[in-house]
This record gives C-alpha cells, structure tokens and sequence, in this order.
C-alpha cells in the first residue's frame, strides 16, 4: 500500500458562505487573538467565538483557529484520537474541504495544518507546520477552583500552589501521579496551561516543538499558544519526576514499542490486542516493512 | 525547607493609588499598626475608629459581647472586609527592607505575598480554613507549595512534623479532615497556618465550637507554640479565661468602639469601664 | 489479522439519511408547511427565535421543521445561520412603553392607567384535553371571536406600573446609563466575569428557558430570598427603528411581537441605599411569558452583588448562572460524551491496571511474611 497523495476537494466553497465559513472580520478578530496568544506563552485570549455549524464541546474552537489561519494553499490534516478516519475527524475535515476548498492528507509529513482531538503525532512536527488543538475546558485550575474571577487572579499572581496539591494526593495516595491525561504544564517559566486532554505520553512533544501549537476552546471562549521552540515543562516534585505511559507489547500491527497504543478488544472471552492510536504512523511503518521485504 | 520566596522588587508595573505620608507616631519596632479603622454596614457601625499597635511576639485579645464588632475588626484587619476609613499598616521583614507599609495601597500581587507568607488566619470554624476535599497532609503541604515548595519527602515530613505538633497521630496524615473531630480540625487548621513560620496570626474565636475539655488542651497548645515561635497574633473572644490564658494586652470592644484596653490582669482584674466591670462580673469566677 | 474499523464517511451519510427519515416520518402523511408551524405553533417559534437570537418567524419555523421538532436543536439551528449574517445597522432602543399591548397585566394594583388586558392566556383553563382538536379539519370553523368590543387600548403611551412607583422614589431608579456608552454584546465580546447588567440581561435573554424557570423557582423557594410581585407583565408589537448614517433621523423599519416583564422585589436598603424596591427585568421575542418572568426573578438575584446582598444561593451567582446558561453550548458539551475518548481511556486503563497490580504485589509481599 502506498500513501495517498493529497486529494483536493472535487466541489469548491460552499456557496453562500465566505472561503473557511467565517466571515472576514470574525478571521480578523480571531487572528488577533491568536497574536496575542502568541506573544504571551500559555496565556488564555478571552475571544468572541462564534457559533459554529457544529455543537460546541465537538472542536468548535479548534475549527475557528483552523479556519482564521487556513488559506487556499494549505494541506490540512484532522485527527481525532490519532486517527484519521474515526467520525469526528471525517466530519471536520469535510467541513473545511466544503467550506475552503482545501486539499487534505491524512499523512502527517504532507500536512501544513494538523487539527487534532486528543493526540499529537508521532512523527516530529516541523516549523513549517501548525497544530490545531481542540480544548473543551481551557483552565487548568477549573477543577480545584470554579471560579473564573478567581483563576484569573491565580494566574496573574503565578499563585499555582493549589495544583501541586492535586499531585501531592496522587502520590500520597497511589505513590505515583495519577493524573494519565490533560496534564498541566508550566509554559515558558510562566503559565500553567492545560495541554487539552491529550495524553501525558504526548507533553514532552510539546516541550520546544518546532512547530506553531494553537489551542481554541470555541464554549470557553479563549485562545492559548505556544510559540515554536518554547519550553513546555509537565508539573513535578523534584523526588517524583513527571513521567510517561508504557506498554509491555509492541503495536500488533507495525511492532512499534514507541507509540502511544490503542486497546481493541477482539472478542468476549478476554481477548485484546494493542495497536497505534496514530493511524498514520503506523501505515507508514507497514508501508516501509513492506518495501523492505521486497 | 525551601526558602520563601521574596517580596517582588519594588517599582513593579503595577498601578498602585498615590501614597498618603505615614503617620507620624508608627513605634520603630512594631509589626502591626491601625488608625481609625471604621467599617459600615449601611447606617449601623461594624466597627469605628479603632486604633492599636501590635509588636513582635505580642498576644492581643479583643473580647466583647456578640454583635461588639470584634469579629468585623478582625475580617478588615485581614482583608476579608472592606474598610470604610483608617488605616492598616504593617511593617515587612527587615530581609524585605523593612519599614512600614501601607495595606491598603499595597499592589494586590504584594498584599497576598505577603500575607501568604507571613500572616496565619485560623478560622472558627475549620471548614473555612481547611480544603477539606483533600487530605491532612496536603493541608499541611499546601502553603509550603504554595511558597515553592517542589520535593514530596520533604513536604511530606514538614506535614508529619506539624501532626505530632499539634498531637494528631502520624498514620491520620492521608486521612480527609472530614473524619476529624471537631478539636483534631482546629489543631489541623493551626498546623495549617502555622507551617510556613508565619510573624502574625489572626484567631477568630478558636475554640468556639469545641467541648469545654477539648478547648484546655486546645488552648495549652496555642499558648505553647505562640510561645516557642515567637508569634505575635490577634485574638478575637467572648470567653474572658481564654483572653486571660492567651493573651498580654486586651481591647474591650462594644457597639464597635473601643471602650477600655490595657494588660489583660490590669483590664480583668480592676476594670474601669462600666461595661468592662459588667463583663467581668459576668463570668463565674473561678 | 486486524483491520481498523474504517467506512466512517460512508456512516455518516447514512446516518444522515436515516434522520431524515426519521423527520420525514410516513411520507403518506403530508408534509407541514413552515407556514403551519409559524401560524399554529407560535410559542415554539417565539422560543427558538429568543433562545436562537434572532427574530424571524418564517426561519424560526424551518428550524423547528428541519430539527424534527427538538427546540434546542432549532435554536441551534437558527444562531448558526445567525452568526454568518453581516451586521447592518444598530437599533434604536426599543420604547416598550409605546407597544401596542394585546396582554397587559399587573398582580400589584387592582386598576391602573391603561386597565388590565388579559388578552390570549392560558391562564384559568382548564388543562383538560380537548378531544375536538383531534377531529380539527380543514371544514372545522375557526375559533370563536372574543365576545364584546374590544378594550380601549388607545393608540397612546401606556405608563409602566414601575414608573408609577419611581415617581414616588419607591423604587430604586435605573441608573440613567451613560447614552454614549456602548452597551455590551456578548456575540461580539466574551464575558469577562463580573459581567455587568446590560451583558447579563443579554445571556439571560438568549438563556434557557428550562434553566430559568429552574433558578427562578429556586428564588422563590427560600435559595436567594427574592420576595417578588409580578409589577407588570405585557405582550404585543413594538416598532423597530433605526437611524440611517445618510438620514440622520429615525426611520421604522417594522413591527416586532415581544413579551415584557417587570418585578418588583424587596429590598432593606444597604451602606449607600435607603429601604426601597427594586427591579427585575425580562424582555422575549414573541409570546413567551413564562420565560420574561423567569428571566426577571433570575435578573433580581443577581443584582445581590450590586445591592450589597449576601451572595448565598445559586441563583446569585453569576457565574454560575450565566456560564451555564446557553443551551447551544450545554447540548454541544454535554452530549460531545458520544465522540470517541479512547486514547484518554486508555491512559486511565493504563494507570488503574498499574495501581491495581502494585497493590496485589504488596498484598502478596504482606501475606509471604509470618
């Protein structure tokens, strides 16, 4: 099997509506935001989202950064949960390929915009590439503290104490931080930042990635960035190091033994196997393994 | 322990509003300094024009009936009250640079540094001063966190340090507060308040709710570790054998006034104002 | 050997076409015209253009149509179309002491200038089904008129039962509001907490019905003390104007149907206030009573901040009122469970295996040592 070249959408725009859905001021508003976003590391933009033709809480805010961002030349790429072709992600990517007329890929290596749920590729990201989050509930210290005027306080005040008590009751609890997803980050020495529910597997890719990373929460209405080769640093205690997950098997598909995994269960009698979450990663593996036995 | 963390320099960019001249008569070694503090609730008075210096290492009680103002004294000298005139004013460690300043013209970045790292409030009741969500230990841990602290071990044996403090046996530190008893919630709040080293500590009636039994203990404690840390502290009580055990000085407070302050064996034992003398003759004597 | 479920492009159309069935029904059944549901259903259509922001019936009706009927769906519906329509002009404020009422009532004084209008109402009938509806034709003569002439209800001011109690200072009075201030949008800036009155009465406006009615009955229930007097409840149409850059004068551009209610709540007066009442204010696009006097107990409690009340209850709190208030962004939320969470999961699987295995270790070290 070979990679798909980039298909380019058979029907252009959508009629009635500007190229990526929002209307020019709405993209103006937006990329403004996202400056601001970028010119202060991990910093949450309160901006006017809009309603979006899809449900809010089902990557509102990651479409309106792609769409404020996106332009004709772009490949994009949508994943949801490292995959490619699970029904949100072919929901997302069909609305911009209406809407924009954009070409869209699902390899990772092809795109110059990824919009992802939950996942950050496998393969290194680089500069000319931007990653999309989609964020349900952008404030890290939502759940220790409800209040919005509150946190905000808390964040201008670097008053961060609270969260490292979350990780103290892990510990003294389970004797390792429990915390397996959306794992709070220090960005740049300053903001805590929700990396969105990604997996803690995924933060060190955060850490000085090469490429632009925009967070959009379309209900919560902010925008968050982190700049290219900024320092993403997971919360700790200096005694108990932020670590990842591991898996005692490989990917039954391609035999990698670095890649976040998937379980699927094969049957009712106890049987699973694991596999990639990050569908392409794991074709291209094949794909080479294939190559090489020929 | 990690060290606290300093003040921010000053001439930080935050908007401060203009500063008024001190007052002329702050005492050169004194820690807490009030003038004329009055808080209002509509037309009736919370409390009026009150005027005290607190220096280092000093217990002050402020007793009087319910409804006195001696409780709304205490919530403005903290912050948790808005002040409808007069000033508080505190004077900063001398490794901060020392001098008095003014709380209320303070940047709030500065004001809750500070408070955090030098100031204790124990509530009345624990539930207002504990997360009680979370455990004994992390209690303990959360103000040491809160300063910087980042090494599990050690914040972990600050906590069990503080639990044989305050006589809280070692194997409840993973235990919520919640299944505390009253009394075992009160000591928690004090170790609480008490880990970071504060200077000050302000007291709102800390053995309220408790049994007669459970406030000796209670109070034998406090007496012993505002002792041994050199504490100075604010208590605010109705009950005059707690003010008399605890504190050096006393300010007897009505209709929210000041009516009468001195030595506490001074004010409880010849009391001069008719309302002091009422006070006291109250109390079964003992 | 394994193969990840694929096809999902093809589901979705599927899944499309099935909810169209679904909404479609037995096609030996006519379909309804939008022109049926404006007219026969105007209380949902008065809903879904409130809650979906925007005041037209005929699109409010498609929505209703295309949603199969689900409220929460049409008024997402409708604010996802509003959204991408451009903003021409701003309108004047709306002079509801000008409407022309077809319901007008006060529960605080027996008579008053104008009278008591009761006008369409379910109100005193009896919720008995009426069977004859079911046998409804298109031979069926058309409902009885109302009996009698119709009120005076004079083409002239009609005072507001509150303005009457402002005149003699009993009620707190709106501060005047600054007339080059810019009042606030929540489509075009987010709330930033604490929000004031004019961003609060606009999320409340656009707000659930359901989660009003709840909060308000929860005021009433002793969870925010609102002690409350409906002052004045009226329906009927308002004139639209707007003021042409080119023009430089007001010109009306049309009618619209609003539903309008003023509270009337205690108050003992705080550190700058004497003891006076005060106000809670709802304002609805079309017939929707219940929702305005919702929305103005709502409104009054959460007021408490300003008045120097006590913020004790939930319905006070603004914050958690407004930021749980629309509908749109709930569903969307709530119902966003459905999208796959493996990865998330997986992580959670990962960790509790983990715990679960050291503590049988542990178990198993405990139980070899004597």
């Amino acid at each position: 099997m070979t990679m798909p070249a980039p298909t380019r959408a058979s029907t252009p725009t959508s009629e009635g509506y500007n190229f990526a859905y929002l209307d020019e001021q709405t993209k103006r508003m937006i990329r403004r935001a996202i400056l601001k976003a970028v010119a202060i590391p991990g910093y949450q933009v309160p901006f006017a989202g809009r309603e979006m033709p899809l449900p809010y809480g089902w990557g509102t805010g990651g479409i309106q950064v792609t769409a404020a961002v996106i332009g004709p030349k772009d490949v994009l790429k949508v994943i949801d949960q490292g995959a490619d072709d699970t029904t949100n992600a072919v929901s997302i990517r069909r609305f911009f390929a209406r809407t924009a007329g954009v070409a869209t890929t699902e390899a990772t290596r092809e795109a110059t915009l990824i919009q992802t749920r939950h996942r950050i590729p496998e393969l290194p990201l680089n500069e000319r590439q931007i990653l999309v989050y989609q964020v349900p509930i952008p404030e890290p210290l939502r759940w220790m503290e409800p209040r919005e005027t509150e946190t905000r306080k808390m964040h201008a005040l670097e008053e961060y104490g609270v969260m490292h008590v979350k990780l103290y009751e892990d510990i003294a609890r389970f004797g390792r931080i429990a915390t397996s997803y959306n794992y709070p980050v220090r960005v740049d020495g300053r903001y805590l930042m929700s990396p969105s529910p990604t997996p803690k597997f995924d933060n060190p890719k955060m850490d000085r990635m090469a490429a632009l990373q925009l967070f959009g929460a379309g209900r919560e209405k902010r925008i968050y960035a982190v700049p290219p080769y900024t320092e993403v640093k997971s919360l700790d205690f200096d005694d108990h190091p932020f670590e990842v997950q591991s898996w005692d098997q490989p990917c039954a598909l391609c035999g990698a033994t670095d890649s976040y995994l998937d379980e699927v269960i094969t049957d009712d009698r106890g049987g699973r196997m694991f596999v990639c979450s990050d569908t392409d990663h794991c074709r291209r593996r094949r794909d080479a393994q294939e190559e090489a036995a020929q | 322990m990690t060290t606290p963390a300093s003040l921010p320099a000053t001439g930080q960019a935050t908007a401060e509003p203009p500063r008024a001249p001190l007052p002329a008569d702050l005492p050169e070694d004194g820690l807490l300094a009030v003038r004329d503090l009055t808080v209002r609730y509509g037309r009736r008075l919370g409390c009026a024009e009150v005027t005290f210096d607190l220096w280092p290492g000093e217990v002050l009680g402020i007793v009087g009936e319910s409804g006195s103002g001696k409780t709304t004294l205490l919530n403005a000298l903290t912050g948790r009250v808005a002040i409808d005139g007069g000033r508080r004013l505190y004077a900063v460690p001398a490794d901060d640079g020392g001098g008095w300043v003014d709380l209320d013209t303070l940047s709030e970045p500065k004001r809750r540094l500070l408070m955090r790292r030098d100031w204790g409030i124990v509530h009345q009741h624990p539930r207002d001063g504990l997360r009680l969500a979370v455990s004994a230990g992390a209690n303990i841990g959360e103000p040491l966190m809160a300063l910087g602290a980042r090494h599990y071990g050690d914040i972990r044996s600050q906590a069990l340090g503080w639990l044989d403090k305050v006589e809280i046996a070692p194997e409840r530190i993973d235990d919520l507060p919640r299944t505390f008893s009253g009394g075992m919630q009160q000591r928690l709040q004090i170790a609480r308040n008490l880990v970071t080293g504060p200077r000050l500590v302000f007291m709102d009636e800390p053995t309220g709710g408790l049994d007669v039994s459970v406030q000796a203990r209670l109070l034998d404690l406090v007496r012993g570790l505002v002792d041994e840390m050199g504490l100075a502290a604010v208590i605010v009580t109705h009950d005059l054998a707690v003010a008399r055990l605890l504190a050096h000085r006393l300010m007897v407070m009505k209709e929210g006034r000041v009516v009468e302050s001195g030595l506490t064996d001074q004010v409880l034992d010849d009391p001069h104002h008719p309302y002091t003398q009422l006070l006291v003759s109250s109390v079964l004597q003992v | 050997m394994y193969v990840a479920v694929k096809g999902g492009e093809k589901a979705i159309d599927n899944a499309h076409r099935l909810m169209g069935q679904t909404r479609r029904g037995d096609p030996a059944v006519a379909p309804l015209t939008l022109q049926q549901i404006e007219q026969q259903m105007p209380l949902a259509v008065a809903r879904v253009m409130t809650e979906g922001s925007l005041y037209d019936p005929e699109l409010a009706a498609l929505a209703i149509k295309q949603a199969a009927g689900d409220l929460i769906e049409a008024i997402f519906l409708l604010r996802a179309y509003r959204t991408t329509l451009p903003r021409l002009a701003e309108t004047q404020p709306l002079e509801t002491t000008r409407m022309t009422v077809s319901r007008r009532i006060s529960a605080t004084f027996k008579d008053l200038p104008g009278g008591q209008v009761l006008g369409p109402t379910f109100d005193y009938s009896h919720r008995l089904l009426d069977f004859a509806l079911a046998a409804e034709g298109p031979d069926t003569p058309p409902p009885a008129a109302p009996e009698g002439s119709p009120p005076e209800v004079a083409d002239q001011p009609m005072p507001r039962v509150l303005s009457l109690l402002a005149d003699e200072g009993l009620i707190q009075r709106e501060p005047p509001g600054d007339p080059e201030a810019r009042v606030g949008d929540i489509t075009r800036q987010p709330v930033d907490y604490p929000a004031e009155r004019d961003v609060r009465l606009q999320s409340l406006a656009r707000a659930d019905e359901g989660w009003l009615l709840g909060l308000a009955y929860s005021s009433q229930r002793g969870y925010g003390n609102s002690h409350p007097f409906a002052g004045e409840i009226r329906q009927g149409t308002v004139a639209v104007e707007i003021v042409p850059d080119e023009l430089g004068f007001a010109i009306e551009i049309g009618d619209i149907t609003l539903s309008e209610c003023e509270m009337i709540n205690q108050f003992n007066g705080s550190k700058t206030e004497p003891p006076q009442f005060t106000r809670g204010y709802g304002l609805a696009f079309g017939l929707a009573e219940r929702k305005v006097m919702a929305m103005a107990l709502v409104d009054r409690s959460l007021r408490a901040e300003e008045l120097g009340e006590d913020i004790a209850a939930p319905a006070q709190d603004q914050e958690f009122v407004l930021a749980h208030a629309d509908n749109v962004e709930a569903s969307g939320f709530v119902q966003h469970l459905k999208l796959p969470h493996y990865v998330d999961f997986q992580g959670e699987l990962a960790t509790i295996r983990a715990l679960r295995r050291e503590q049988a270790e542990a178990a198993a070290g405990k139980d070899e040592t004597p």
